[in-house]
């Protein structure tokens, strides 16, 4: 039991679940299941880009420019979709895919090359990439009479359907099975591959992870690549599923997404983290945003309540580590 | 590229290398859009705008060089100025001239009330980071957040408009001359430079940033002195956000976001070692006049904002580059 608690994605999972109790106890309707499937829908694309985020903060890394990425694959891919009459669903999640996986690339590179802390890196290709965006290619938002008919009825597929008292529609997007499908590679990836073991090698002393005989760069591109995919993915997957392209959205994500991520337990000083903790972070987060009207708490609030849960989360991890290094566990 | 040999130290020769800089950038400006650029009005308005940028780019730079950031800078100063203003609306009304006309005791009050909720946050940072050892990115990525979380649950989104006439001095008034904004930018750089080359504060600063554990040996108050180095930014942030409210006679939850990627810009292009153990004030305001001069050039060049971030993001970069590219170069003779 001890032993237990000792693991972060216990303790989350044990607030999650209090905190559901706690929103359900103040307001019935949490656990009406039109709530359930609209909060399991609202993991889906926050999720996927914490998957890329936490690969980047086990190897020590951070990364602040994945909402511009994803923004930009995301705006790029439907642009040209419009623009040269393409249809379909597979080939535009690889374009978008590819966009971000190339512009990921590009942070592993100045990264790397550089010898530059992730922060200020990132903070530079988001800026230049997001500026480059809005600059050149546009800021027109394209709304569902223009948005391609494919990605919108594939991002309104649904796994069930129901009728509540009503007679209205509720329905639980498809959308979280992808989500759950690239959680489960990545968790293999981090767990089962060589590779993986080596990003949190690396993320725990760089040193002997490269003295280990694991290659640095492969390391480092490997990670900001998959960061920087997941949110070219992620981006046209959200477009999919709001039904139009705003290429204004997603600013301050990151804030959420990392916060999510620290908060499912993984160290900015890198080396630890999984994917179950990062997918409970992920939706503690979205439930306690999503839950604020349920429990009458005005959304302005909003912002503090993430900032509050930001720093309770990194105080808390600070607090282990120093304990575990005073234990000489570490 | 040999206007750059014969060092004197380290520091002369990044400057050296930044008022280049700024006669490129000065002659390319002065190329494209003659008539407009060479106004005096033009420069005359850099004095106004710039030092606001300025305290935030020496906030970053004094927490940068003990190896933190402060991301909140943002978020101090927006909050300080709107607690000013809305202390102003409670005594003197939401807008006339009761309100524009507000004498100087109360106006001194909300200074305080602004600069209070400055050092406020500095301190909320400096006893996380210091106290209880949060990485600096996350803690002030959380403070930013609970700032302007705040700024935004006060104001409930709009902005507070309407300061008295006595503040709103400090924004666009001018004194012997010289614009009161910029003299108290020139104030702030002049302490700090002072601090760092004369106090065991500012040498400290460097050798935490250095080495840490050296600092830590060597008997050095590490905790304390990173501590009051986030109280210091709060105190740049908040002054900045007094110059900003004041200039533009309003504050809002979210004005003045795009300044953190050019503080941290200017930071890093004036010679900052975000790793921490270097930092310079004249560094800062060579890289703070040469941006502003660019940004200047880029408006009346008509380049939309979203192109001028870009621009910030590839400089930031390039500078990065340079900086390796030099030190490599210095390592290898």
């Amino acid at each position: 039991m001890k032993a237990l608690f000792r693991r972060s994605e216990a303790v989350v999972a044990l607030v999650l679940l209090l905190a559901m109790i706690g929103i359900g106890a103040l307001n019935p309707a949490f656990f009406s299941l039109s709530n359930l499937f609209s909060l399991a829908r609202s993991n889906v694309v926050n999720g996927i880009m914490a998957l890329g985020v936490l690969t980047v903060m086990i190897s020590g890394g951070i990364d602040v420019s994945f909402p511009a990425f994803a923004i930009a694959a995301m705006y790029l891919t439907i642009r040209l979709m419009l623009a040269v009459q393409w249809s379909g669903v597979i080939g535009p999640f690889l374009l978008a895919t590819a966009i971000g996986l190339a512009l990921g690339l590009l942070n592993a590179a100045l990264v790397h090359g550089l010898r530059m802390i992730p922060l200020i890196v990132t903070l530079g290709t988001g800026a230049l990439v997001r500026g480059a965006l809005l600059g050149l290619v546009g800021t027109s938002q394209i709304n569902i009479d223009r948005m391609p008919p494919e990605l919108i009825r594939f991002g309104s597929t649904e796994l069930v359907a129901v009728r509540d008292a009503s007679g209205a529609h509720i329905g639980l997007s498809a959308m979280i099975l992808i989500y759950l499908a690239l959680a489960l590679l990545v968790h293999l990836f981090l767990g089962r591959t060589l590779l993986g073991r080596g990003v949190y090698a690396y993320g725990d002393d760089r040193e002997a992870a490269r003295r280990a005989g694991f290659s640095p760069p492969w390391i480092v591109f490997t990670v900001y690549g998959l960061a920087g995919a997941l949110a070219g993915f992620a981006g046209l997957l959200h477009a999919s599923m709001i039904w139009l392209a705003n290429p204004r959205d997603f600013i301050g994500l990151e804030l959420d997404v990392i916060a999510a991520v620290v908060l499912g337990g993984a160290s900015i000083f890198g080396g630890r983290g999984s994917v179950p903790g990062t997918m409970l972070g992920v939706f503690l987060l979205v439930m306690i945003s999503n839950s604020l009207i349920l429990m009458h708490i005005p959304t302005t609030w909003q912002r503090v309540v993430v900032g509050l849960i930001v720093i309770a989360a990194t105080a808390i991890t600070s607090w282990r580590d120093r304990r575990r290094l005073a234990r000489g566990l570490a | 590229m040999r206007v750059w040999r014969a060092p004197s130290s380290e520091t002369a020769q990044h400057a050296r290398g930044l008022a280049l800089l700024i006669i490129v950038i000065f002659a390319v400006m002065s190329l494209l859009v003659p008539e407009k650029f060479l106004r005096p009005y033009n420069f005359i308005s850099i004095t106004y705008v710039a030092p606001e940028l300025g305290l935030l780019s020496l906030a970053m730079m004094v927490t940068m060089m003990s190896g933190g950031i402060d991301l909140s800078v943002i978020g101090a100063a927006n909050l300080a100025s709107i607690l000013a203003g809305l202390f102003f609306h409670c005594v003197g009304g939401a807008h006339g001239a009761e309100l524009a006309g507000l004498a100087w005791p109360w106006v001194a009050a909300g200074l305080g009330i602004a600069l209070a909720t400055g050092l406020a946050a500095g301190a909320l940072n400096g006893l996380l980071i210091a106290g209880l050892g949060i990485t600096p990115i996350l803690a002030t990525i959380g403070t930013a957040q609970i700032l302007t979380g705040l700024a935004l649950v006060l104001t409930g989104g709009p902005a507070i408009v309407g300061f008295p006439d006595r503040w709103d001095a400090i924004g666009n008034g001018a004194v012997a001359g010289l614009a009161a904004p910029l003299l108290v930018f020139l104030a702030y750089a002049a302490l700090i430079a002072l601090l760092l080359a004369r106090t065991t504060f500012g040498v400290g600063l460097a050798l935490i940033g250095t080495n840490r554990k050296a600092a830590t040996y060597a008997g050095l108050a590490v905790r304390r002195i990173v501590f009051l180095s986030y109280v210091l930014s709060g105190a740049l942030a908040s002054s900045a956000g007094i110059i900003l409210s004041g200039r533009t006679n309003a504050a809002k939850s979210d004005y003045g976001v795009s300044y953190l990627l050019q503080s941290v810009l200017i930071a890093v292009l004036g010679g900052t070692d975000p790793a921490g153990g270097r930092g310079s004030v004249i560094g800062i305001t060579l890289a703070l006049f040469a941006l502003m001069l660019l940004a200047s050039g880029m408006q009346l060049l008509r380049l939309s904002n979203f192109l001028v971030d870009a621009v910030w993001g590839a400089f930031l970069l390039a500078s990065i580059a340079l900086n390796l590219w030099r030190s490599r170069r210095a390592g290898r003779t």
